[in-house]
């Protein structure tokens, strides 16, 4: 860490919104590094894990936001990626399975002043935790919420998860598993999440393009990382990340940009609201979609989300959705202050002898 | 002509009526007329957990006790000496309750054939002999209800519908209640309804006015204002006072509060009072399920917050995982399990008191937490502020059971001074406590074994807590078996500690040669108490204890149980505390047990006592 000249090592400069994101988190003045925000814990995930590539992206994006390191804190469910917290030098609370929304949503909501960050995995937040997800993400409470996606159970040695694909062969499914997969991105909009994005753990620029959007969205940030587990479903992502194919794979979304696929293709309106890859020269180039993450409806973005059928047919990564809605810990502390404008502050003697009253002498 | 006034030393009532007519209203009132007249009283509300169960039937009977004396009285009574039954339901849901030569007030209106017919009864008690021994005033109180409004622009229905504040009058008449309190409550209730608002105090009027000028009731009667110990008092239920109690702690220790919860029988009424209260910086977090209630509360808990979370059992079993959690992470926690009746869903409006070994022991792995009880609605106020003392300054979690009867129930409250409540200091961490600056968030006080608690924002303590066993000092994770044990031992210690803090257990033995102890706890004080003065007034000779802390117990409990030849336990369970005090203390308790979701009569319990000071 490297001292400020002209204050404490923890000056907080007063002024707030380094990130729109974060409005009631105070800035530092302090330059940080990377390894200001490595623990002194040995990591312990997998040789190869994707794992490392998205802690050390974090790592490195950490020092841009501006924020005291102890204004910040990860709150991980169970799983792999729930590790997470300890290799972080920030504050930290390796939670229990699945909860990890539900306790990051009282930490938020009662400290305004935090710039609170979940980690979770597709198993914690989407199986066990998947009511407590989809909640966070309707509330809009102020927490970024990272879905490590690697469509597999990992800690629990390889059983199939809410993402893995029908047919799945896992210890758990010799024959094959039954179960439909959800598309973290489709729930998430579905559950109306005001900021949400896909990325992929190799890609460190990307990843660490929409880690910066998130953090500045105000409300909850919704972002699913496509992630590598080498020992239990290795290359599930090799179609995105083969130079080969990944480009006639994977969308790029810019907002404002035309949604190009490669050189040859790219996104146009299909039938009843829903949208189509089509070939360029085909349809004409002014026919493309034009991106708006910033769109009210979430029925456009859901529709992008739709076009990874069947299995990484084509992969929207980026921002889906960029909307402002209110933000329920900034309502919540509202509330507080106004009934304190209003009223004054609480008088417990007076409350006590509240109601009807009577002495015995 | 004025009537002959009688006096009397203690009456119990019962309002008795269909789930919509209005009868914890009319219970409610009258307490509140006798509350202000200084009476002692305590009640018991009684409700179906259907709203509004099929009207006429007996599952949709709501019924109101309440015993108001002279004197210090501790339970809602055993038996009623009135009762007010507005339909054939009500008459026959609680005639058996009832002595003879008990007054039965009856609403004749509601007799006609069909009602009769729905409740099975084949002939019209009010005439075949069925109410022989009762001392019955029969009287359309419905049609002279309706008869009162004619002047008042309502609909038919609406004038019936204020038939409870007909009744309310007639009571209060009859026992000379002091009447203003009940006419401004309507006058703010009904502000906005005018015409509602002219109906019901026209209904309590004529309620009143029929009682002082029909000849059916020749007496009026009156009962003193009790001689309480000097003091302002309100009237509260338990979970008023619980919801009181925690702002208390929240104010006392300077930690604002959060309350995590999620709506259930019977603790809501917590959630609704703490939302009122934002000046006071309570935040409220309605959340979508007992899990996320108690981890909303926990994560508030990490940031510097009373995290606080209520419940009943159906939603405690749910959240024993975040409590297990709370219990290794040494973060403080108030756990408020208002009991009901179960196993499962139960019956959410009857009290029990069946969560004891699930709030000791429904968790996995070794994990300690302490467990206090509430012995009656005010003493919910004390528990409260005392679960907030033991979470927060042994970094723990509390779990605080009161139960139905408790939280809806009622009595008089002396105000405490607020100068007089414990403080209470959380001691936050704010500098580095290990060699060359490092901070061990797990190197305990000496005293409490509390670790520190370093809230986010605290700069140069950043630190990593979870639900993974840890080292004893550093915090980070740790599977060494030397360690496990350490640390499985040290969380026991600091739960056992806690001990060291409380007061010696009083024994009542007024006599002081009781061979006989009488032990309870929660909810079950104010019949007990009962019992034992009655046996006591009878020439019996016996001692009595009443548990608040249940964990840890009070460190010369085993020293008090082995002084008495013989120990009765009862309980509204099948012996939970039972088993833990002979597996603690090899004393072989006699456990008296009954689980019908309502509390023991006193009569009841005294005879029991009775029955072991005569064996020999």
């Amino acid at each position: 860490m490297t001292e400020n000249p002209n204050g404490a090592r923890n000056g907080h400069s007063g002024h707030v919104a380094a990130s729109a994101g974060l409005r009631l988190v105070p800035t530092t003045d302090t330059v940080y590094k990377m390894k200001d925000f490595k623990s002194d814990q040995e990591v312990r995930w997998c040789p190869g894990c994707g794992d490392y590539a998205i802690l050390a992206a974090f790592q490195s994006f950490l020092p841009r936001l501006g924020i005291p390191r102890e204004n910040i804190v990860m709150v991980s469910g169970i799983g792999c990626s729930s590790r997470f917290p300890y290799y972080l030098s920030t504050y930290g609370m390796h939670s229990i399975h699945g909860r990890a929304p539900a306790i990051a949503t009282g930490l938020a909501a009662s400290r305004p002043d935090l710039s609170v960050w979940v980690i979770t995995g597709d198993g914690d937040g989407l199986s066990i935790g998947g009511n407590h997800l989809i909640h966070a993400l309707r509330r809009n409470v102020n927490i970024n919420i990272l879905l490590f996606n690697n469509r597999i159970y990992g800690l629990t040695k390889g059983q199939y998860s809410p993402t893995s694909e029908t047919g799945k062969v896992t210890k758990s499914s010799p024959a094959g598993s039954l179960d439909h997969p959800f598309n973290p991105v489709s729930l998430a909009l579905g559950a109306e999440a005001g900021f949400v994005a896909r990325t992929v753990d190799s890609d460190r620029a990307h990843l660490t393009s929409v880690l910066r959007a998130a953090a500045d969205h105000p409300g909850a940030s919704f972002v699913e990382i496509y992630q590598n587990c080498p020992i239990f479903n290795d290359d599930a992502f090799e179609p995105l990340k083969e130079p080969s194919s990944r480009d006639l794979r994977l969308l790029r979304m810019e907002h404002g940009e035309p949604l190009r696929l490669g050189p040859d293709r790219g996104v146009v309106a299909g039938d009843f609201g829903g949208l189509e890859v089509a070939d360029v020269a085909e349809v004409g180039e002014d026919r493309l979609i034009r991106h708006d993450a910033h769109r009210e409806d979430p029925g456009y973005a859901f529709a992008l989300s739709r076009l990874d059928r069947p299995a990484f047919e084509h992969v929207p990564i980026g921002v889906f959705r960029d909307v402002r809605r209110p933000v329920y810990d900034e309502l919540l502390n509202e509330q507080i202050e106004d009934a304190r404008a209003e009223h004054g502050d609480g008088d417990l003697e007076a409350l006590l002898a509240g109601g009807d009253t009577w002495t015995v002498e | 002509m004025a009537k002959q006034i009688e006096q009397l030393d203690r009456v119990i009532i019962r309002f008795a009526g269909d789930s919509g007519d209005g009868m914890q209203l009319t219970g409610d009132r009258f307490t509140q007329e006798t509350a202000s007249f200084g009476n002692d009283l305590s009640t018991l509300p009684n409700f179906p957990a259907e709203i509004r169960a099929p009207a006429g039937t007996l599952p949709g009977v709501s019924s109101f006790q309440l015993h108001f004396a002279d004197h210090d009285i501790v339970t809602p009574g055993d038996a009623p000496d009135v009762l007010v039954a507005m339909n054939p339901a009500a008459l026959k849901a609680n005639l058996g309750d009832l002595p003879k030569g008990a007054t039965i007030i009856v609403n004749t209106d509601e007799f006609t054939t069909r009602s009769l017919a729905k409740v099975g009864y084949e002939s019209d008690p009010l005439t075949d002999g069925t109410l022989d021994g009762f001392k019955v005033s029969a009287a359309g109180l419905t049609s002279m209800t309706v008869a009162a409004l004619t002047d008042i622009d309502i609909s038919k229905k609406d004038a019936q519908r204020a038939k409870n504040m007909f009744a309310l009058g007639l009571l209060s008449w009859m026992y000379n209640r002091p009447t203003e309190g009940t006419v401004s409550f309507l006058r703010s209730k009904f502000a906005r309804r005018p015409e509602i608002l002219a109906a019901n105090l026209a209904a309590f009027k004529a309620g009143w006015n029929f009682g002082e000028t029909t000849e059916d009731f020749a007496v009026s009667y009156e009962i003193k204002p009790a001689r309480l110990p000097s003091g302002t008092y309100r009237n509260i239920t338990g979970n008023l006072a619980t919801a009181y109690g925690l702002i208390a702690g929240s104010r006392r220790s300077g930690l604002p509060l959060f309350l995590g919860s999620y709506p259930i029988t019977p603790a809501s009424d917590i959630l609704h009072e703490l939302s009122r209260h934002k000046r006071f910086g309570v935040r409220t977090f309605q959340a979508e399920d007992e899990i996320a209630g108690v981890g909303a509360a926990l994560g508030a808990s990490f940031g510097g917050s009373l995290g606080v979370t209520t419940t009943s059992g159906p939603g405690m079993v749910l959240k024993q995982e975040a409590v297990g959690l709370a219990v290794m992470t040494e973060l403080p926690l108030v756990v408020v399990d208002v009991q009901r009746a179960g196993p499962s869903t139960g019956m959410p409006t009857k009290t029990e008191q069946t969560d004891l070994l699930m709030a000791l022991y429904g968790r996995n792995g070794e994990s300690p937490v302490p467990v206090v009880a509430p012995s009656s609605p005010a003493d919910c106020f004390d528990t409260a502020v005392e679960a907030v003392r033991l979470a927060v300054e042994y970094r723990t979690p509390v779990i605080m059971l009161s139960d139905g009867y408790l939280a809806n129930g009622s009595e008089p409250w002396r105000l405490p001074r607020v100068s007089e409540l414990p403080t209470i200091d959380p001691g936050f961490a704010t500098e580095a406590n290990g060699p060359d600056g490092t901070f061990l968030p797990y190197l305990r006080d000496e005293e409490t074994l509390a670790r520190p608690w370093a809230v986010p924002g605290t700069p140069g303590l950043e630190h990593r807590i979870g639900g993974i066993e840890k080292h004893a000092e550093t915090g980070d994770i740790s599977y060494t078996p030397s360690n496990h044990d350490l640390m499985v031992r040290t969380r026991q210690a600091k739960i056992d500690a806690i001990a060291r803090s409380l007061p010696p257990l009083e024994v009542s033995d007024p006599t002081g040669d009781a061979r006989v102890l009488v032990l309870g706890w929660g909810g079950t004080y104010g019949s007990i108490t009962a019992a034992v003065r009655r046996v006591r007034r009878s020439g019996g000779r016996v001692a009595q204890a009443h548990l608040r802390h249940l964990n840890p117990f009070p460190a010369d409990l085993g020293e008090v149980l082995r002084r008495y030849d013989r120990v009765v336990v009862p309980e509204i369970n099948l012996g939970q505390l039972a088993l833990l005090l002979r597996g603690r203390f090899m004393v072989d308790v006699i456990g008296y047990n009954k689980v019908r979701g309502l509390p023991f009569k006193a009569e009841e319990l005294a005879s029991v006592v009775q029955e072991v000071i005569d064996r020999d």
